[in-house]
C-alpha cells in the first residue's frame, strides 16, 4: 500500500512539470500561427537531437543555472523569495575573479580560497536582506531588487578600478587567472572537442549537500517547518528571525557559487561580457523544479537546451530565437498554476484515501432512522 | 430507545402562520474523508424560531452553508416559500430572501454602522442619506438599537451582532439564518439577543438558528430540528422534551461528561506566575498583575470572554510574547526569559488554541508533525540529524495508543479530521513526559467521539501529576475537568471559584463584570 502512495506521489510530482510543457507547446504554435510563421519548421529545429558540440553547451549551462536555482531554492524552501541571486552571484563572482587574478596563492589553493571568498561574498550581500527584514521588516523582495542594481553598479564601478586594461580594447576584464589555478573540463562527449565544466561536480556537491542538510537534518526541519507555516514554527519553538537571517546567508552563499564554473572554466576573469541573468533563470528553475534537487536538475537541462537549440532558429528557419523566452515565460506560468491544481487534486485524493481505508475499519455506527 | 423520540416526532407546527418558508429534502453532501450531510430532511415554518442542534461536528454548519449557497449539496433540493431554488452562491440566496449571520463577524472595525452595511448592497439605497433612513427605520422596526453613524469600533459584541442582523435584513432577507449565534455572548447579551429574535418572529420573518446550547434553544425556539453524525434525527417541539431528552438525541445513547473523579490536587506548585504583565499598545495592559499557581495534579481552568488576554497569558507562558514585568517559574527554574524550545525541552506541552496554524504542518506527513514542537528530543534526533526511524516508530505508537485514526503516519495532517487531527497533538504532547500542559480551547470544532477522548486525555495528564493550565469557552466544560476555576476579565484573573459549586451564570457574570466579586466562594 505504501508502494501504491509513492507511486502516486510521484506520478502527481511529474503531471505538473509535464501540463506546463503542453501548455507551452500549444501556447508558442498559436503565436506562431498568428505571427505567419512556420510552425513545423520551429519545433523540428528545436527538437531535433543536438550536436556533441551543444550537448556539452546544455550540460555546461545547465550545471550553472543548477547552482543559481539552488541558490533560489533554499529561500524558497522557507518562503523567503530570494529575488536578488543575480546581484549576488556577480558581487562573488567579481570578488573572486580579483583574488585569484592576483595568484597570491599557488593552484588549487588559490581555487579554493577564491571559493570561500566567492561564497562569503555571496552569503554577505543576500545577509544585508536578510538583517534588513529581521530588524526592519523590510520585504526581502523590495530589498534583494535593490541591492541587485546596487550590485551592478558597484561591480562596474570598481571593475574599472582593478582592470587590466588591454591596449586596444574596449574590454574590462579583472587580471587573467593564471593556468595552474584553472580547474580542467572533461571530455566527456565524444566527438567534440570542447569540455564540460570540470565544476559540475561542484554544482552536483551543492545539489546533494542541499537535499541531506534540508531533509536529514534539525536544521532543515526547523526550515521546512518555517517555510510552510511559520506560525507553526513559531508555537515549535523556531526562531523565525534567526532562520530568516540563516537562510539568507545560506541561499547568497550558493548564489556566491554561480558564477565559478564560469569563471574557473571557460572566462578565467571577471569582465564586462560576464553571463547576466543567471539568478533569474534560476527563480524560473526552482519553480519548475519544484525545489526539489533532481527536480532542479531536470528543469535546469531543459533550460539550457532550449537556449542552445534556439541559437540555429534565425538561421534555418528565419524566426528570432527570442521566442524561447516565450516557450520559458510560459512554462513558468503554467508550471505555478499546474502545481497548484495538480496539489489539490492531490490532496483530495489523499483525503478519499484516507477516508476509504477508515470506512473498512469499524467505524462509528450508523445513525438511527430519520425523521421524515 | 429514548421515549420521546416517538411521542415528539410528529411534525410540529408551533406557532406556524402559513406553509413552511423553508424545506430541505434529503440534503446530502459529501467532503473527502467525511459525509458532512446524509438525507437531512426538515421543513422551517414562516414566522417562526426554528433551531437546528446538534453536537460540534454534527454536519450544522454545512448543512447552512448550503442552505446559504456557499457549498453546494451532492442531492437533495430546498424549497424556498414553496419552490424549487437552486443556490450556487450567497447572491443567490440573498435573491430567494436567506440572509446568515455568521458566528464570526465580518464587519470591519474602522467604518461607521452606514458603511459596513452599504458595502457590497450600493445599489439597493445608495450609500448616503436614503441608506441611513432605511438603517434607522430597519433598526427602529426591530428593536435592534443601533445607529447609522456610530463607529464598529466602538460597539459592544452584542451591538456588533445586531448590526450583522441589520446588514441581512437592509438585504432584503426574510429567512434569516443566525449560525451559534450565542458563542460570543454572555448569558445577559443572550436574553437581549432572544428579545431581538421574538421581535423579527412577531413581524413575520423566519429565523433558523444554530446551536449546541440546549438550555438557549428551549427557551427561544418554536421547533427543533436535531442532527446527529450529519443527519436529521427527530424534530421535536421543545414544549415536550427536556434538556436532557434533547442532548440524548443529539448524542446518542450515552452522555460523554467532562466531569473528574477525586481530586488528584497536591501542595507541590510546578507552574507558578507572579505579577505577570504585558504592555499593550494602546497604553492599557493586554495582562495586569496576574499570579497564579498551579500544583501538581491540578486543572487550573480559566474562563474568560474572548479577547480578554487568555491567548496573550498562553504566550506568555510559552515564551512566544515578552512580558513586560513579572516572572514565570516552573517548579524552581525561572523560565520568563527562556524561549520557546527551551520552555517546550523543560516538559511544557503545548496545545494551541488555533490547530491548523500553530500545532500542525498541514502538508507534511503525520510522523513530521509528531516530531513538530520536539524536533531536538529524542526519538526524533540523534545530534544535529534526524532520526526519521525514531520519529515514525514514536508516531506509530502514539497513533495507536491515542486512537488516532488514520490508514498510514504518512499521510498528510490535512487529510486527517479535525477530530484525529487534535487527538494526534495531544497525543504529541502527551507523550514526551511534559510536566506542565497548556491547554487552550482542547476540543474546540471537534466531534463528540474526539471530545470524549480529549477529555479522557486531560484527566489522565491530571492523575498523572501534571499541572493543566485549561483555557475554553464552554463553561461546562471547564467546570467539569477544572479543580479550580478563574475569571480571566480585560487582563485581569478574579479570585478563586470552585467548580462544584459555580455555575455557569456566576461565571458570566464575571466574565463581564457585572458581578464584581459576586460568587467568589474561596
Amino acid at each position: 500500500m505504501k508502494a501504491a502512495l509513492n507511486l502516486r506521489k510521484v506520478g502527481l510530482g511529474l503531471a505538473a512539470p509535464v501540463l506546463a510543457i503542453l501548455v507551452a507547446f500549444l501556447v508558442t504554435s498559436t503565436v506562431l500561427l498568428l505571427a505567419g510563421d512556420p510552425v513545423v519548421a520551429v519545433w523540428t529545429q528545436l527538437l531535433t537531437v543536438p550536436r556533441p558540440r551543444l550537448v556539452v553547451a546544455i550540460i555546461n549551462g545547465a550545471s550553472v543555472y543548477y547552482l543559481s536555482a539552488v541558490a533560489v531554492a533554499i529561500g524558497f524552501r522557507m518562503n523567503l523569495f530570494n529575488i536578488g541571486v543575480d546581484g549576488q552571484y556577480r558581487v562573488a563572482a567579481f570578488a573572486a575573479a580579483v583574488f585569484a587574478g592576483q595568484g597570491w596563492l599557488p593552484g588549487w589553493l588559490n581555487i579554493i580560497v577564491a571559493l570561500l571568498i566567492a561564497v562569503m561574498a555571496g552569503g554577505l550581500w543576500a545577509g544585508i536582506a536578510g538583517w534588513l527584514k529581521v530588524t526592519r521588516g523590510v520585504s526581502e523582495v523590495i530589498s534583494t531588487i535593490m541591492l541587485n542594481a546596487i550590485a551592478t553598479g558597484l561591480v562596474s564601478f570598481l571593475l574599472s578600478k582593478v582592470a587590466d586594461s588591454t591596449a586596444g580594447s574596449n574590454v574590462t576584464n579583472t587580471k587573467t587567472i593564471p593556468a595552474p589555478s584553472r580547474v580542467p573540463g572533461f571530455a566527456m562527449i565524444p566527438g567534440t572537442p570542447n569540455k564540460v565544466y570540470g565544476f559540475i561536480l561542484l554544482a552536483a556537491l551543492v545539489g546533494v549537500a542541499y537535499w541531506v542538510v534540508l531533509n536529514k537534518t534539525r536544521f532543515g526541519f526547523d526550515l521546512r517547518a518555517t517555510g510552510r507555516s511559520e506560525t507553526a514554527a513559531v508555537a515549535s519553538g523556531v526562531s523565525v528571525k534567526r532562520m530568516v537571517l540563516t537562510a539568507m546567508l545560506l541561499s547568497g552563499a550558493a548564489a556566491g557559487l554561480v558564477g565559478m564554473p564560469l569563471l574557473f572554466g571557460q572566462d578565467f576573469s571577471y569582465g564586462t561580457t560576464f553571463q547576466p541573468g543567471l539568478g533569474f533563470a534560476g527563480i524560473a528553475i526552482a519553480l519548475l523544479g519544484r525545489n526539489h534537487p533532481v527536480g532542479i536538475a531536470f528543469g535546469a537541462l531543459l533550460w539550457s537546451y532550449l537556449e542552445q537549440q534556439s541559437n540555429g532558429l534565425q538561421i534555418t528557419v528565419g524566426v528570432s530565437s527570442e521566442l524561447v523566452f516565450i516557450i520559458q515565460g510560459v512554462i513558468v506560468l503554467a508550471v505555478v498554476i499546474a502545481y497548484e491544481v495538480v496539489r489539490r487534486a492531490g490532496l483530495r485524493m489523499e483525503q478519499r484515501h484516507v477516508a476509504r481505508q477508515l470506512s473498512d475499519q469499524p467505524g462509528p455506527s450508523t445513525p438511527q432512522g430519520a425523521s421524515a | 430507545m429514548c421515549a420521546i423520540t416517538d411521542s415528539a416526532h410528529s411534525e410540529v407546527d408551533a406557532g406556524s402562520a402559513g406553509g413552511p418558508a423553508v424545506e430541505l429534502r434529503g440534503i446530502t453532501k459529501r467532503y473527502p474523508g467525511v459525509v458532512a450531510n446524509k438525507d437531512v430532511s426538515f421543513s422551517v415554518q414562516r414566522g417562526t424560531v426554528h433551531a437546528i442542534v446538534g453536537e460540534n461536528g454534527a454536519g450544522k454548519s454545512t448543512l447552512m452553508k448550503i442552505l446559504y449557497g456557499v457549498q453546494r449539496a451532492d442531492e437533495g433540493t430546498i424549497l424556498v416559500n414553496g419552490a424549487v431554488v437552486s443556490l450556487h452562491s450567497p447572491s443567490d440566496a440573498i435573491e430567494a430572501g436567506i440572509g446568515m449571520v455568521f458566528q464570526h463577524f465580518m464587519l470591519a472595525d474602522n467604518l461607521t454602522v452606514l458603511e459596513n452595511v452599504v458595502l457590497g448592497a450600493e445599489k439597493s439605497h445608495g450609500i448616503a442619506d436614503r441608506a441611513r433612513a432605511e438603517i434607522e427605520r430597519i433598526s427602529g422596526e426591530y428593536g435592534l438599537d443601533v445607529h447609522a453613524d456610530d463607529l464598529v469600533a466602538d460597539l459592544g459584541v452584542g451591538k456588533r451582532q445586531r448590526v450583522e442582523i441589520l446588514k441581512v435584513l437592509y438585504r432584503g432577507a426574510r429567512i434569516l439564518i443566525l449560525d451559534e449565534p450565542t458563542a460570543v455572548l454572555v448569558p445577559q447579551e443572550v436574553d437581549e439577543l432572544f428579545d431581538n429574535l421574538r421581535e423579527l418572529k412577531s413581524e413575520g420573518l423566519t429565523v433558523i438558528f444554530i446551536s449546541h446550547k440546549l438550555d438557549e434553544v428551549l427557551s427561544v425556539a418554536d421547533s427543533i430540528t436535531v442532527i446527529r453524525r450529519g443527519t436529521t434525527v427527530s424534530t421535536v417541539d421543545p414544549k415536550s422534551v427536556t434538556s436532557r431528552q434533547l442532548a440524548e438525541l443529539m448524542v446518542g445513547s450515552e452522555l460523554p461528561s467532562p466531569s473528574t473523579e477525586e481530586s488528584t490536587v497536591t501542595d507541590r506548585p510546578i507552574l507558578t506566575i507572579t505579577d505577570l504583565t504585558l504592555a499593550g499598545a494602546s497604553g492599557r495592559d493586554i495582562l495586569h498583575d496576574v499570579n497564579l499557581t498551579i500544583h501538581a495534579g491540578e486543572v487550573l481552568g480559566i474562563a474568560g470572554v474572548e479577547g480578554n488576554g487568555q491567548a496573550e497569558l498562553v504566550e506568555a507562558i510559552m515564551g512566544m510574547r515578552d512580558p513586560t514585568a513579572g516572572r514565570i517559574l516552573l517548579e524552581d527554574s525561572d523560565i520568563t526569559d527562556w524561549h520557546t524550545r527551551e520552555i517546550r525541552e523543560a516538559g511544557v506541552g503545548y496545545i494551541p488554541e488555533d490547530r491548523q496554524r500553530h500545532a500542525l504542518l498541514l502538508d507534511a506527513p503525520l510522523w513530521e508533525n509528531v516530531m513538530l514542537g520536539h524536533q531536538t528530543q529524542p526519538p526524533n534526533v540523534r545530534g544535529v540529524w534526524i532520526d526519521a526511524a525514531g520519529a515514525k516508530a514514536n508516531t506509530e505508537r502514539i497513533a495507536a495508543e491515542y486512537d488516532v485514526r488514520t490508514p498510514s503516519i504518512n499521510v498528510t495532517a490535512n487529510s486527517l479530521s479535525g477530530g484525529n487531527q487534535q487527538k494526534l497533538i495531544i497525543a504529541r504532547e502527551m507523550s514526551y513526559a511534559p510536566r506542565v500542559l497548556v491547554a487552550a480551547h482542547p476540543t474546540r470544532g471537534v466531534d463528540v467521539g474526539a471530545q470524549a477522548a480529549i477529555w479522557d486525555q486531560i484527566k489522565r495528564a491530571r492523575r498523572e501529576g501534571l499541572a493543566v493550565l485549561l483555557i475554553s469557552a464552554d463553561l461546562d466544560e471547564l467546570i467539569g475537568l477544572s479543580d479550580t476555576i478563574r475569571v480571566i476579565l480585560r487582563g485581569q484573573l478574579s479570585g478563586e471559584f470552585d467548580p462544584d459549586v459555580v455555575t455557569a451564570e456566576d461565571l458570566g457574570s464575571a466574565m463581564t463584570g457585572a458581578g464584581e466579586g459576586v460568587g467568589e466562594v474561596r
